[in-house]
């Protein structure tokens, strides 16, 4: 536009282009400086770290005993070994499947009902929703709160008549007990995000076929679910990622136990690093951790690309 | 989605009003009530592991010790004390903590929606060398979890004599991978601005910087008020961090103060632990629920742009 108005105006080509360029020059620096700050971020915070941490890795590097070595692969080799680090990542597997296939499924079952369009649809969206904005070790303090074994659920079983277990403290009922109190704490942006695909399908499509005389049910299963199927792949590897960095629900609620039950990959990081001072060894886990989170990450960037077309 | 969910269900209105229509619409009325009302009892019955814990915490937080466990379990106590909420400030700097969480937070949303507009104003609008192999720099934040590089900035902050200050919980969210998200829905959003708002800003003489403070800037409120949401919930439910970074109760922040009401043997002290937990949920919520939209739309973001 501005070349157009000077066009008119300007005597020779030569002025215009030194004009544009020097406009062009200041455009560049600032364009350098505004992405100045997040550029130094990502060198000191991001990829030196990460480049540190694959070093480390490589070494024996234990703060309290005051070695640092060169020792190649052994850390890995010994991660291979490591039956804990195996308990771990099976652990981890265990957490990661129960809360996509228990999170995934009560989403959208949650926005089904809610598409509804009930009366008083939008309070229970505010109750589905709330738990997502009480801080994760608020909500987690309160269900283990919940699950003492003299606790309040218990204590409700026991009006039922129900002798309830002893919930966090039990190899067998530990993890799913974890996996539940994460669900009901994160559900809800889930069930948003369900909503907002559910919406997106058509109208027509649905009362066309119930024209041709199918039922809700088959209706959903045949119209609804193809349409926001790359939603649900979305999800479900969103929460899959986010799963592989549970934490503070592990520190809060049994801190990996009973036994190594729920010692979580990243819960053994933070022991190996933070209180056997295994640096080196910690960092090969690290390591561990970040191929797995970003290949899933690399994946969704694919599906995304490919499959999702509610994107505006 | 909020337009359709927010307006008045037109069927509660007319379910009524034409009493003998047809055979066909008397039956579907006929079953759709008892439908309804089997998914309204679902969804109370749904609603339960979502309300009930936040009840039981505020009302346990009101219960004498003596009560707290008492089987069976009270909805309502019977002896209401504030005896916990004087606790909570009694058995660690509580009010300190707060503030710690509250200026942390307000520090780290000033600071990231600033670096993200700018960052991701430059990346979307202005063309410079180099810039999309930059963007792509970036973006590699968005692969890698703090977790993983817990190691080597304990390290670094431990070098810098930073351990048991407040830097790396303000300076590491602000810049490093915690706002690269921020950055990359900026991005997104001044993608979308129509060139010829620039161009105007150009005829009227404005610099670049100029165009993006007062025109593109002012324009992005949307995309800054979910990154202004998202971001202050992430530093205000900081766990790892603070963890690792610090080791003195008047530097805690809530999250890490609330896991430390326990008595000499490790056990939590539930009353006074549940008052302080309460005292940290209820103003979000209150927040929650009188910006119920820009909250789940911000949230949501960090979902679908993720």
């Amino acid at each position: 536009m501005t070349s157009t108005i000077d066009a008119g105006s300007r005597p020779g080509p030569g002025r215009r282009t030194a004009r544009r360029r020097r406009a062009g020059l200041g455009d560049a620096l600032t364009g350098y400086a505004f992405v100045t700050p997040q550029l130094l971020g990502s060198a000191f915070f991001v990829i030196g770290p990460l480049i540190a941490v694959v070093w480390y890795s490589l070494h024996d590097w234990n703060v309290l005993a005051g070695t640092f070595t060169f020792s190649g692969a052994e850390n890995y080799e010994r991660l291979l070994s490591d039956p804990s680090f195996v308990d771990s990542l099976q652990a981890t597997g265990i957490f990661s499947a129960g809360l996509v296939v228990l999170n995934v499924s009560l989403a959208l079952a949650l926005a089904v009902m809610l598409n509804q369009r009930l009366p008083g649809t939008t309070t229970f969206r505010t109750f589905f929703f709330s738990p997502v904005v009480v801080s994760l070790v608020a909500w987690t303090i309160v269900w283990g709160f919940l699950l003492q074994a003299d606790g309040g659920i218990n204590g409700f079983l026991a009006e039922l008549g129900v002798d309830g277990p002893n919930w966090l403290r039990r190899e067998d009922t530990a993890m799913l007990s974890v996996v539940i109190v994460q669900v009901f704490k994160n559900v809800g942006l889930n069930m948003v995000l369900f909503l907002a695909a559910l919406q997106g399908v058509p109208r027509e499509l649905r009362e066309a076929a119930r024209v041709d005389g199918a039922n809700a049910w088959r209706s959903f299963w045949k119209i609804t679910m193809p349409l926001i199927s790359p939603t649900i792949l979305l999800v479900s590897i969103l929460t899959i990622v986010g799963s592989l960095q549970v934490f503070a629900q592990i520190a809060v609620l049994t801190q990996g136990g009973p036994g190594t039950s729920t010692t979580v990959l990243v819960y053994y990081l933070y022991q190996q690093a933070f209180e056997f001072k295994e640096f080196g060894y910690a960092s090969a886990v690290s390591v561990v951790l970040f191929l797995i989170v970003a290949v899933l990450t690399l994946v969704q960037w694919q599906t995304r690309k490919r499959w999702v077309f509610h994107e505006n | 989605m909020r337009t359709e969910l927010a307006s008045p269900p037109d069927d509660a209105a007319t379910s009524g009003a034409d009493a003998d229509a047809g055979r066909s619409g008397e039956r579907r009325r006929r079953r759709r009530p008892i439908g309804r009302i089997v998914l309204l009892v679902v969804m109370i019955v749904a609603a339960v592991p979502f309300v009930f814990p936040t009840w039981w915490m505020v009302t346990s937080s009101f219960k004498p010790m003596s009560e707290i466990m008492r089987l069976p379990p009270t909805l309502w106590p019977t002896s209401p004390t504030f005896d916990a909420y004087g606790q909570v400030f009694e058995l660690q700097p509580f009010a300190q903590q707060y503030w710690n969480s509250l200026y942390i937070a307000a520090v780290v949303t000033v600071g990231t929606v600033l670096v993200s507009a700018m960052a991701g104003y430059a990346f979307a609008r202005v063309r410079f060398p180099g810039v999309n192999v930059l963007f792509i720099v970036v973006l590699v934040g968005m692969l890698i979890p703090i977790e993983v590089t817990i190691v080597p900035l304990f390290r670094m902050v431990n070098a810098l004599g930073l351990i048991d200050t407040h830097w790396p919980l303000i300076v590491i969210p602000i810049i490093g991978a915690p706002s690269v998200l921020a950055t990359f829905i900026m991005r997104q959003f001044f993608l979308t601005l129509p060139a010829e708002l620039e161009d105007a800003g150009k005829v009227d003489g404005l610099t670049r910087a100029g165009i993006f403070w007062r025109i593109a800037f002012p324009l992005a409120r949307p995309a800054t008020a979910a990154v202004a949401i998202f971001t202050f919930m992430q530093s205000w439910n900081m766990f790892l961090e603070p963890l690792v970074f610090l080791s003195s109760k008047e530097n805690f922040t809530l999250p890490l103060a609330l896991t430390q009401y326990v008595d000499a043997y490790g056990g939590p002290i539930w009353n006074v632990q549940l008052a302080a937990t309460t005292l940290t949920v209820l103003p979000v919520l209150g927040v929650f629920v009188l910006a119920q939209r820009q909250f789940v739309e911000g949230l949501a973001q960090t979902g679908l742009k993720g």
